[in-house]
C-alpha cells in the first residue's frame, strides 16, 4: 500500500519493529488525517502500543520512518516532535501540584511564570478541573487524574496527542462517561487524537477511523460502521463483536450454501470457498431455520440467545432477541437470516 | 560518551568496594606471617591454624546458636504484635507502635550499655543468654517493621473467610496468616541472622567467658595484622555469601502466580 | 468474636513485644538515665556527668568529631551511590541488574569487624596502596594512612555505598518509566528531568538512607577503633574508654544519653521521610 497522501497529518511508512526473534511491528503502513480521532483497537500483543510508542518517539523503528506534518521525525527526540502522550499510568508527578503538573512543559519551553500558570488554568478549565489547581495529584479521582494528564498534555499545544489505553485503570461507568468527555474535549481542541485500547466498546464510540491490529500487522481500517459491519478479515469480524462464523461454498452468481441453506446475495464474490459471519441482531424470530433454544441470557434491553439448528447440530447460532421475546431453554425455535447482512470473508 | 563515563565510573565504585575483601582473602593464603604484599603463597597453613584454634570455633558455633535462636524469637514476636496490630483495634496503638520501633534509631553501643547496667545491678551474669537478649532487642523492631508493612487488608478477608469457615484464631494464625506472610518472615528471620550474626559491640559487652565470633576475632587483631585473621575473615565471609545465595534464591526466586 | 474477646487477643499477640522492649529497651534505658545522675566518686544526686561534658574539652571534641565525620561520610556517601545506583537501575540491562546489584553489595556481608580489619591491611604502612603508589613511582616513602580520620571515613564509606546504593537503587526502580519519559516528552532534557523530576521522587528514599548511615556511622564503636585508632576520639570510643579503662558506668551513661539526644534531634529533622506505612 502506498501512503502517498498528501493530506495526511501524520504518514507512517513501512515501519517494522523487531524485539530479537519477534516482530512486533511487520511493515505497517498508515495515515493520519488532521483533526481525526484514530483508535488503535487490537488485543495485547497486536503491536498497538508498539506503534504508539514509535510515534511518541519512545522507540526507535527498526525499519521506516515517521512524518509528521511532512517532516521525517523518525529519529528525533520525544521532546523535539510534535506530538504529546498521556500515559497509561497518568505518569502525573506526585510533587507537584496539579498547576505545576500542568504547566511543566511550558516551562520547559521556557514560558514565563505568570504565562505559563494562566495557560495552565486555562487548560484546566477545558477539561472542568480548574479549582483542583493546587491540590496535589494523589488528591484526585482516578477519572481527574486522567483529565489532568490530557490537559497536561494538549498544554503544550501537539499537532497528535498520544493515548495509551488512557482509560484502562477507570472502572466502566467511568471508563464510558471519560469517553464522551474525551471525544467532546477533542471536538474542543481540534488536535488530531491517537488512542490505543483493546475495548471495541471504547474504540467504537470515540473513532473516527479504527485500525484494527493483530500479530504486528495492520488487519483492517477504516470507518466505525464499516469496520463492524463489513470486516474485511475473520479477525476483525470475531474481534469486532460477536458472531456465529460458518464455511460457506460459493454457487453460482451470489449463491452462497452454508449449513443453514443457501443465501442469495446481491455482488460477486471472489473466491469459491469462503466464510460467512452472522452478527446475533442479524438473527430474528421467524424464517426457515428451525433450532432449539439452548441458551438464554436476558440482559435487560434484550435477551441473548444461543440456539442449535436442527439440520447442523455443531452450529450454536448466537440471536440477540427483544428482550420481551417468548423463548425459553429447549424450546424449538424458527429463526432467520437478512441475507443482505451477511458478512462474506475470505477463506 | 556517557556509555564511557558511566563505565568508568561504575569500575571504579566497583574497584573500590571490591579492594579490601579483595585483600583480605588473597592474604588469607599468605605463606608467610605477615598478610602484607608482597604474595608469597598460596598456602592453607592459616586456615589449618584457625581450624586448630578452639577458640573460634567455639566462638564460630555460639554465634550460629544465637543468631539462630534470637532471630527466631524476634521473628516470632515481630509476627505476633504486627498482627495484633494490623487486625485489632488497640488503644494506643500509634504510641505502642512506636515504642516497639524506637530501637531502631538507638545505637547498638547505647542498647548494650543500657542491658549491661541493668544486668549488672539486678546481678545476672554476663553469658550467651544476655547477649541474645540484646540481639533480640536489636531486632525485633526490624521484624515488626517488616511484617506490619506486609499486612494488606486483603489478607485481612482471608482471615475473615478462614474464621467464617469455623477456624479458631490460633488456627487462622498457623494456617493462614503466617504462610501469606511467608516472604515477609523469612525476610525477617534472615536479616535478623545475618545482624545477629555480625553484631560485635553487644556481644562485647554482654558475654565473657564463652563469646561469639566477632568478639574472638576482636581479641585475634589486638595482636596485630595476622594472615589468621584473614583467613578466619574470609572464612565468615565465605559462610556469610552462601546464606545471601541461599536468601536469594528463596526469597527472590520467581515462583509461578 | 465478641468485642471482650477480640481485645483480649489483640491485647495477647502484642504483649509479648510490648513487655521485651519495655523490659530490655525501655528499663535499662531508665537505668541507664538514673545511673547518671550519681556520679562514681559518690555524693549522691548530681548533674556532674552532663556539666564535665560541656566543660571538658576533650568531651566536647568527641562529639563535634563525631558530628563532623558522620556528616562528612554521609555526604560523601550519598554522592557516590546516587550515580551508581543510577548506573545499575538505567545503564546496566535489565537482565544484569539483579547481579550486578548482589556484586555491588557482597562485600556487605563480611563481618563488621572484618571488613574494617581488611581496610587495615590495604592502609597499612607496609599495606596494598602504599605498596602500589611506591611501585608506580608516586611514593618515595609510605604515607600514614591509617590511624588517621581519614582511614574512619573511608572504612565508613564502604560500608554506606553500599547500604545507600541498595535504598537508591530500590528507590529508582520503583519509579514508574514513564515519569521520565513524560518529562522528555514535555521538554525535558536529562538533566532537567533529573532535577525537576528523579530527585524529588527519590529524596524520600535518599532521606531515609541519609537517616541510616547517620544513626549506625555515629554509634559505630569498631570502625573509628580499628580505623581510625586513638588519635582522635569520636564518642563511641569515649564511651568505650569510661567502660574499659575507668569503669565508670555513671559517666559512660551520661555520654551514651547525650549521644541519644543527638540522633533524636537527626530523627525529628528528617521525621516526615521516616514513616513506616502498611502497603
Amino acid at each position: 500500500m502506498s501512503t502517498l497522501d498528501m493530506s495526511a497529518l501524520v504518514s507512517i511508512e513501512h515501519i517494522s519493529q523487531d524485539f530479537g526473534q519477534t516482530k512486533a511491528l511487520d511493515d505497517v503502513s498508515l495515515a493520519i488525517q488532521p483533526g481525526s480521532y484514530t483508535v488503535l483497537l487490537g488485543p495485547s500483543g497486536s503491536g498497538k502500543t508498539t506503534l504508539l510508542s514509535i510515534l511518541g518517539g519512545f522507540l526507535q523503528p527498526s525499519a521506516g520512518r515517521v512524518l509528521i506534518g511532512g517532516a521525517d521525525c523518525t529519529g528525533m527526540a520525544p521532546a523535539k516532535r510534535p506530538t504529546a502522550t498521556v500515559f497509561q499510568d497518568y505518569a502525573l508527578f506526585p510533587h507537584m501540584s496539579v498547576g505545576s503538573n500542568v504547566a511543566f512543559g511550558l516551562r520547559m519551553r521556557g514560558i514565563a511564570k505568570a504565562e505559563r500558570l494562566a495557560r495552565a488554568l486555562d487548560m484546566l478549565r477545558l477539561v472542568g478541573l480548574d479549582q483542583a489547581f493546587d491540590n496535589k495529584p494523589h488528591q484526585l479521582s482516578g477519572g481527574q487524574r486522567q483529565r489532568v494528564a490530557l490537559a497536561r498534555a494538549l498544554v503544550v499545544e501537539p499537532a497528535v496527542l498520544l493515548l495509551d489505553e488512557p482509560l484502562g485503570a477507570l472502572d466502566l461507568k467511568l471508563r464510558r462517561q471519560m469517553q464522551d468527555e474525551l471525544k467532546a474535549i477533542q471536538k474542543r481542541v481540534g488536535t488530531a487524537f491517537v488512542h490505543v485500547t483493546h475495548d471495541q466498546e471504547e474504540a467504537m464510540a470515540l473513532a473516527d477511523h479504527i485500525v484494527v491490529m493483530n500479530n504486528g500487522r495492520i488487519e483492517d481500517q477504516g470507518l466505525p460502521d464499516r469496520v463492524y459491519g463489513r470486516p474485511a478479515t475473520r479477525f476483525t469480524a470475531t474481534f469486532m463483536g460477536e458472531s456465529t462464523i460458518l464455511a460457506g461454498s460459493v454457487e453460482g452468481k451470489g449463491r452462497i450454501r452454508t449449513a443453514l441453506g443457501v443465501f442469495e446475495v446481491a455482488g460477486d464474490i471472489a473466491s469459491p470457498e469462503i466464510h460467512v459471519a452472522i452478527r446475533p441482531e442479524h438473527v430474528q424470530l421467524g424464517g426457515d431455520i428451525l433450532a432449539i433454544v439452548t441458551h438464554v441470557v436476558y440482559q435487560g434491553s434484550f435477551k441473548r440467545v444461543t440456539a442449535v439448528p436442527n439440520g447442523a447440530p455443531d452450529i450454536h447460532l448466537l440471536a440477540r432477541l427483544p428482550a420481551d421475546s417468548p423463548v425459553s431453554v429447549d424450546m424449538p425455535v424458527s429463526l432467520g437470516i437478512d441475507p443482505d447482512r451477511l458478512i462474506i470473508l475470505a477463506r | 560518551m556517557a556509555r564511557i563515563v558511566s563505565t568508568l565510573y561504575a569500575a571504579a565504585v566497583y574497584g573500590f568496594i571490591f579492594l579490601p575483601v579483595i585483600v583480605l582473602v588473597l592474604f588469607s593464603f599468605q605463606a608467610t606471617l605477615f598478610p602484607i604484599p608482597p604474595f608469597t603463597g598460596p598456602s592453607l597453613r592459616w586456615y589449618e591454624a584457625v581450624l586448630r584454634d578452639a577458640r573460634l570455633t567455639d566462638g564460630l558455633l555460639n554465634s550460629m546458636l544465637v543468631a539462630v535462636a534470637t532471630s527466631a524469637l524476634a521473628t516470632l514476636l515481630g509476627f505476633l504484635s504486627a498482627w495484633g496490630f494490623a487486625r485489632f483495634h488497640m488503644p494506643a496503638s500509634a504510641l505502642m507502635r512506636g515504642l516497639i520501633t524506637l530501637p531502631l534509631t538507638v545505637s547498638y553501643l547505647i542498647i548494650g550499655m543500657g542491658l549491661l547496667i541493668l544486668f549488672n545491678w539486678i546481678g545476672i551474669p554476663k553469658s550467651l543468654i544476655t547477649a541474645g537478649i540484646g540481639h533480640v532487642v536489636i531486632n525485633l523492631p526490624l521484624c515488626f517493621a517488616i511484617i506490619y508493612s506486609q499486612m494488606g487488608d486483603h489478607q485481612a478477608n482471608v482471615e475473615r473467610a478462614a474464621r467464617d469457615l469455623g477456624a479458631k484464631e490460633w488456627q487462622v494464625l498457623l494456617l493462614v496468616t503466617a504462610p501469606m506472610l511467608w516472604p515477609a518472615l523469612f525476610a525477617s528471620f534472615f536479616l535478623s541472622m545475618t545482624f545477629s550474626w555480625d553484631e560485635f559491640v553487644i556481644a562485647f559487652l554482654l558475654t565473657r567467658f564463652d563469646t561469639t565470633l566477632p568478639v574472638e576475632i576482636w581479641n585475634l587483631l589486638r595482636a596485630g595484622l595476622n594472615p589468621k585473621t584473614n583467613a578466619v575473615g574470609s572464612l565468615v565471609f565465605g559462610v556469610s555469601i552462601v546464606l545471601a545465595i541461599v536468601f536469594e534464591l528463596v526469597a527472590f526466586r520467581k515462583r509461578p502466580a | 468474636m465478641s468485642a471482650g474477646r477480640q481485645s483480649l487477643a489483640g491485647w495477647a499477640s502484642v504483649s509479648p513485644a510490648l513487655l521485651w522492649t519495655l523490659v530490655f529497651f525501655a528499663a535499662p534505658f531508665a537505668a541507664m538515665a538514673a545511673v547518671s545522675l550519681f556520679p562514681k566518686d559518690g555524693g549522691g544526686f548530681s548533674l556532674a556527668n552532663y556539666t564535665q561534658f560541656f566543660a571538658n574539652p576533650s568531651y566536647w571534641r568527641a562529639l563535634t568529631n563525631s558530628l563532623e565525620v558522620t556528616l562528612i561520610v554521609t555526604a560523601v556517601s550519598i554522592l557516590l551511590a546516587y550515580p551508581f545506583a543510577w548506573i545499575l537501575a538505567f545503564v546496566v540491562p535489565e537482565r544484569w541488574q539483579r547481579l550486578a546489584l548482589m556484586l555491588a553489595v557482597l562485600p556487605f556481608w563480611t563481618s563488621y569487624v572484618v571488613r574494617s580489619y581488611s581496610w587495615l591491611l590495604v592502609l597499612a604502612e607496609k599495606g596494598a596502596v602504599n605498596n602500589a603508589l611506591i611501585h608506580l613511582g608516586l611514593l618515595a616513602e609510605p604515607i600514614q594512612l591509617a590511624n588517621t580520620r581519614a582511614a574512619t571515613v573511608i572504612g565508613f564509606v564502604h560500608f554506606f555505598v553500599m547500604l545507600l546504593t541498595l535504598t537508591i537503587f530500590a528507590n529508582l526502580k520503583q519509579l514508574s518509566p514513564n515519569y521520565r519519559k513524560a518529562a522528555a516528552d514535555l521538554g525535558a532534557g536529562p538533566i532537567r528531568s533529573f532535577i525537576h523530576v528523579i530527585l524529588p521522587l527519590t529524596m524520600p528514599g535518599i532521606m531515609v538512607g541519609a537517616f541510616l548511615t547517620f544513626v549506625l556511622a555515629i554509634g559505630d564503636y569498631i570502625t573509628p577503633q580499628i580505623l581510625g585508632g586513638n588519635n582522635e576520639l569520636l564518642m563511641p570510643q569515649l564511651i568505650m574508654m569510661q567502660i574499659g579503662r575507668r569503669g565508670d558506668f555513671a559517666s559512660a551513661s551520661a555520654l551514651s544519653i547525650i549521644l541519644m539526644a543527638v540522633v533524636t534531634v537527626a530523627y525529628l529533622l528528617c521525621a516526615r521521610w521516616l514513616k513506616i506505612e502498611r502497603a
